[in-house]
């Protein structure tokens, strides 16, 4: 198949329409503003629809409304962005409808920077709005897996009715790769739950994000653990890089991901028997992958986030149950974490012995 | 005989459960005369706010979607876009509207969508127990207004009609009351005038509908009567504001 040279942003909003997706509102925020511009240009060519929201608020509940009508229905953001969209994503995963939101993670907290990072771990894997529920939460580490994970996303959101988070870093959504793009998926026929007006169906369709009464409400929660429960028997995806004989396995997930690959080709190189867990998915999270290590032969696990303090090191001990020591590799504020920083930290390890 | 009375079919046989009086079980059953006189029930799409009417989940009988609260208008948006052959209308009250939901209201004017929003203006916070809204009277009491609404920390009811009919884009804006028979009958015209125009695909409609609350007022159903025509009325006159058919003419 074909490859094309694109960008971040570019290649998920494209995959995004090939995957089905035909309505999608946003509202301009750095460094994502190349997928609604993209969709802009795009989506009118397939007869979709695309609107600039007047807030991320407004455009997420655009969202909501077109996922009710029974098209898949995307927005994208950035982390201050989706802060605002949060209650939207609350009310999609409470109303159980299918949809994509993309976060492509800057500096936090706050305004932070627009600059790269990977401070919403905890937003996008654990709390993404009240309620406490639960998405299929992707992180790209290449433009292909992007491309690929945007395809399965709007998949699972259709499978199991929930909108499904991908969180790229901003260094994903910037950069430019070869992909090679999915075909072009047929647009079904508007589900029978969707909200058109009842037509000929005999019954009313009632789409709405909470239980009338204490009791459906419960029953309500119950069926999406339900859900939640099986996605961590099934749908847990995670690279393994060279762990088989690993002394030193790193965690890393995105960007920082890519950056400890070249660590461990290079630590191996000088000797040092490096590896690699890269999650794909954090929600649902590779607690096994951690689990299944090894604690008579790997001797350190070196966290390696764009975030201070580090956020994804608390599943990884959750995975460990204290059986492994745990270091870090840290930057935060949109600085790209340094190889050079990677191995020289497991450099001093090793020597400590 | 002929049956000249009916419950309107947009509406199913429950029970209304408004309080006593409640003008909203007025706006709700003429909005469904409407619906039925257009004969449009099948392809209707009701979006509800969050606040009393959002109780209309219980009686409409049409598709339904609930909103977050004031977010019916961008969630309409949505439904609207993707299903243009629906016919589209959010039913909001003055909290919903006004106050949390009033970027979503102007923005959705502004972009001219072709759906009807209906206004329900009770003055009040009715479902969380009575506190001021943006609609709130001047000296009106409130259970966040103890003393009165104070227009020197308060500000002034805000009057949304008029700060609609400003935009370019709406095609009909119009503020009606429902405390008499005469004005009932013609808050429903206004309100058929609004769906009309969905049909004709002339745009944006809303029709602000003066209502009461008797629970939160304070007082009996039949004294919220006169309350709104020496008070209401008096804030909020009623009219068409805009409407781009006269203006053509
Ligand atoms: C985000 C959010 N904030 C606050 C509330 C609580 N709340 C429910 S209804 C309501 C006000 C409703 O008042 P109004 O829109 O005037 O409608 P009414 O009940 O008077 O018909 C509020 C504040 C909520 N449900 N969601």
């Amino acid at each position: 198949m074909e490859q094309i040279f694109m960008k971040g942003c570019e290649a998920i909003a494209e995959t995004a329409i090939r995957a089905g997706c035909r309505f999608f509102a946003g509202y301009p925020i750095t460094p994502q503003n190349e997928m609604p511009e993209y969709m802009s240009r795009a989506l009118p060519r397939v007869g979709g629809t695309f609107v600039q929201g007047e807030s991320e608020v407004a455009s997420v509940n655009m969202v909501y409304g077109a996922a009710a009508a029974g098209t898949l229905a995307m927005t994208s953001s950035s982390s201050p962005g989706i802060s605002l969209k949060s209650e939207g994503i609350s009310h999609l995963a409470g109303a159980r409808l299918p949809s994509l939101i993309v976060n492509v993670m800057r500096a936090g907290p706050g305004m932070g920077t627009i600059q790269p990072a990977q401070n919403d771990y905890f937003q996008a894997s654990k709390a993404s709005g009240h309620g406490g529920f639960r998405t299929i939460t992707f992180v790209p580490g290449t433009l292909q897996e992007a491309v690929d994970l945007t395809y399965l996303a709007f998949e699972y959101a259709v499978r199991d009715h929930n909108p499904v988070i991908l969180a790229p870093d901003g260094f994903i959504g910037a950069i430019m790769e070869p992909v090679t793009l999915p075909d072009f998926k047929e647009i079904p026929e508007t589900p029978d739950w969707a909200a058109i007006g009842y037509g000929k169906r005999g019954h009313i369709n009632l789409i709405k994000s909470g239980g009338a009464t204490e009791a459906e409400q419960q029953e309500i929660n119950e069926s999406a653990a339900k859900l939640y429960e099986r996605w961590t028997r099934e749908d847990v995806m995670v690279e393994a890089y060279h762990t088989e004989d690993a002394e030193y396995v790193f965690a890393a997930y995105g960007t920082s991901g890519r950056i400890c690959k070249s660590a461990v080709d290079e630590l191996r190189d000088r000797g040092i028997k490096a590896g690699l867990i890269r999650p794909i998915t954090i929600s649902p999270f590779p607690y096994n992958a951690f689990k299944n290590l090894d604690d008579t032969r790997v001797k350190y696990i070196i966290d390696v986030e764009m975030a201070i303090p580090a956020q994804m090191i608390e599943d990884v001990k959750m995975g460990v149950e204290g059986k492994i020591p745990i270091e870090t590799v840290l930057s935060s504020g949109g600085n790209i974490i340094r190889t050079s920083d990677i191995i020289q930290k497991t450099e001093a390890l090793v020597k400590e012995g | 005989m002929e049956k000249i009375y009916t419950r309107p079919n947009a509406l199913n046989k429950s029970v209304s459960g408004y309080c006593p009086g409640c003008m909203h079980s007025t706006i709700t059953k003429i909005t469904a005369q409407v619906i039925d006189e257009l004969g449009i029930g099948e392809r209707t799409v009701c979006v509800l706010p969050v606040g009393c009417g959002t109780l209309g989940a219980l009686y409409w009988n049409l598709d339904m979607v609930i909103s977050a609260h004031g977010r019916a208008p961008a969630v309409a948006t949505g439904v609207k876009r993707v299903s243009p052959d629906s016919v589209v209308f959010t039913y909001q009250g003055d909290g919903d509207l006004a106050s949390i939901g009033l970027s979503e209201i102007m923005h959705a004017a502004n972009r001219g969508e072709n759906y009807t929003v209906l206004f329900i203006n009770n003055s009040i916070y009715g479902m969380t127990g009575g506190q001021m809204a943006p609609t709130t009277l001047v000296g009106q009491k409130t259970t966040t207004t103890p003393g009165g609404r104070n227009p020197d920390t308060d500000g002034f009811p805000m009057k949304m009609a008029e700060l609609i009919a400003q935009l370019t884009s709406p095609v009909y804006v119009a503020r009606f009351a429902v405390n008499t028979p005469a004005y009932i009958n013609k808050a429903k015209e206004g309100i058929r005038k609004a769906f009309q125009n969905q049909l004709d695909g002339k745009g944006f409609s809303l029709v602000e509908i003066l209502s009461n609350c008797p629970t939160t007022w304070g007082m009996s159903p039949i004294d919220t009567l006169s309350y709104i025509n020496d008070n209401t009325l008096a804030e909020f006159p009623l009219g068409v504001f805009k409407d781009r058919e006269e203006e053509q003419s």
